[in-house]
């Protein structure tokens, strides 16, 4: 292990790339809770009558009083309704500057990533030594971080298909209609929630300098290389 | 090192300052407050403008189902205002007098009796219901397109939205034109092959499969065509305007 102070001090992550990581945290909240205060006013998944046999830890049960925003059906919509625009806003930001400044070969995972992803692997399990040369991220942090992108993709256009289900029923046709596009909107709050917690614990527990990172743009951590 | 830390301990100072709007948003079901929820409203004006000039086209259909398809009469959620106040639907009213009255910005005032509507062309349509609250039902309605109606009125060209008004305990909607005349937007008598009863809005109500069911006025008593944008029950208190689907 070489000595912490030795390691050099990297610009790591550019301004827009920290400020639509906040932004995006702070909206991603709010459009979960307004979405759970909406959740409130039907507790069930599929039509009248008919329940769809799919899997609900909250079936019949409203997501409890601190994690809803909206205080009655119409607040949430509003605060959701509203709050959709900056979340869609900041997450074009995002997927444009990394297209533009090339920043996505970093992060998006491709075919090429599969073999160093199943070395990552067998180091967190344990079954492999050495520490998998990687460089600004591993393999499995691009899994990890183009699955994101790709449920905030999910999340918009499912939430777009219960939106406007008549105008904009292909998209809802493509999410298997109605009832199941407001099913898949909603596992896909938990998906959220799993890797927010998860990225949490991973950055604090394996790299906790990105933490700084990513607030001050500055890092000086394990992994020091810009691919 | 030292400056290091110190430099992690004002980050976390800066986290902490980000996360405690978001918890405090959070908290007690907040809806923004008497300061904030007017404003939130008036941002969904956006998207009303957003959802009648982008999404919405005047043309296009809303699927239909075979009749199998229907949700158990039962099964299909009715209510009124009057019954979440009383506990009872609107009294029935005495359909020899009983009259629909079409007026404001037309160059004819119209009154019709449920006999007149029957007797007028009549579209029966099997879709799917969309309510605000996330559940959706299949039903059959018949009735006359609301398009036919206006026709006979004839509004002037400053009529732009449409008030609609109920004996329900004070329910009313308002319209805009274009959906109003969209072609599968009727005043339904009939529900899944039968004269449509009090708890569906009897004898007349507003329907149409491009709307969220708050939109679809029950037991209308009067069709006013107006230029200024009239409120509706629920969107007074809260509740998108335009309410397409």
């Amino acid at each position: 292990m070489a000595e912490p102070l030795a390691r050099p001090l990297v610009r790591r992550y550019s301004a827009v790339v920290r400020l639509t990581h906040w932004l995006n945290a702070v909206f991603l909240v709010g459009m979960i809770a307004s979405g759970l205060q909406i959740y409130d006013a039907y507790v069930h998944f599929g039509p009248r009558g008919t329940p769809l046999p799919l899997p609900n830890p909250l079936d019949g049960t409203p997501a409890p009083h601190w994690a809803r925003l909206g205080g009655w059906l119409a607040g949430g919509l509003n605060w959701h309704f509203f709050l959709a625009w900056p979340f869609v806003i900041t997450g074009l930001v995002y997927v444009s500057f990394l297209v533009l400044s090339g920043e996505w070969r970093s992060l998006v995972f491709r075919p090429r990533d599969l073999r160093p992803a199943v070395s990552m692997q067998l180091y967190y399990l344990r079954l492999r030594k050495e520490h998998p040369e990687q460089g600004k991220h591993n393999a499995l942090q691009k899994a990890a971080y183009t699955f994101i992108v790709a449920l905030g993709v999910i999340s918009v256009l499912s939430g777009f298909a219960i939106y406007k289900p008549v105008q904009l029923g292909w998209l809802t046709t493509l999410f298997g209609g109605y009832e199941l596009a407001r099913y898949w909107h909603f596992v896909a709050v938990w998906l959220f929630a799993g890797f927010t917690l998860l990225h949490v614990l991973l950055v604090l527990l394996v790299d906790p300098a990105s933490l700084r990172g990513m607030i001050t743009g500055w890092y000086r951590g394990r992994f020091p290389s810009h691919d | 090192m030292t400056d290091a830390r110190r430099l992690t301990r004002r980050d976390w100072l800066r986290l902490g300052i980000a996360a405690g709007p978001i918890s405090l948003a959070t908290a007690c079901g907040w809806d923004g407050g008497p300061g904030l929820a007017p404003k939130l409203k008036a941002f969904s004006r956006l998207n009303d403008w957003v959802g009648e000039k982008i999404f919405f086209s005047s043309s296009r259909l809303a699927r239909q189902y075979p009749v199998s398809a229907r949700t158990p009469d039962q099964r299909f959620p009715a209510y009124s205002i009057t019954f979440n106040e009383t506990g009872a639907y609107p009294a029935v009213p005495d359909l020899r007098s009983w009259t629909l009255n079409v007026g404001g910005l037309v160059r004819k005032t119209v009154q019709l009796s449920r006999a007149d509507l029957e007797a007028l062309p009549r579209l029966t349509y099997t879709v799917k219901h969309h309510c605000v609250e996330g559940w959706t039902a299949i039903g059959t309605w018949t009735g006359v397109p609301l398009s036919a109606i206006a026709a006979m009125a004839d509004p002037t060209a400053d009529a732009r939205y449409l008030r609609l008004d109920s004996s329900d305990s004070g329910y009313y909607n308002g319209w805009d034109l274009a959906s109003a005349m969209h072609p599968q937007t009727i005043l339904a008598y009939a529900y899944n092959d039968r004269p449509l009863g009090m708890n569906h809005g009897a004898p007349v109500r507003l329907y149409s499969p491009i709307k969220l069911g708050y939109k679809l006025t029950k037991y209308v008593t009067k069709v006013t065509f107006t230029r200024e944008r009239p409120g509706g029950y629920w969107e007074d208190r809260g509740y998108p305007w335009f309410g397409g689907v």
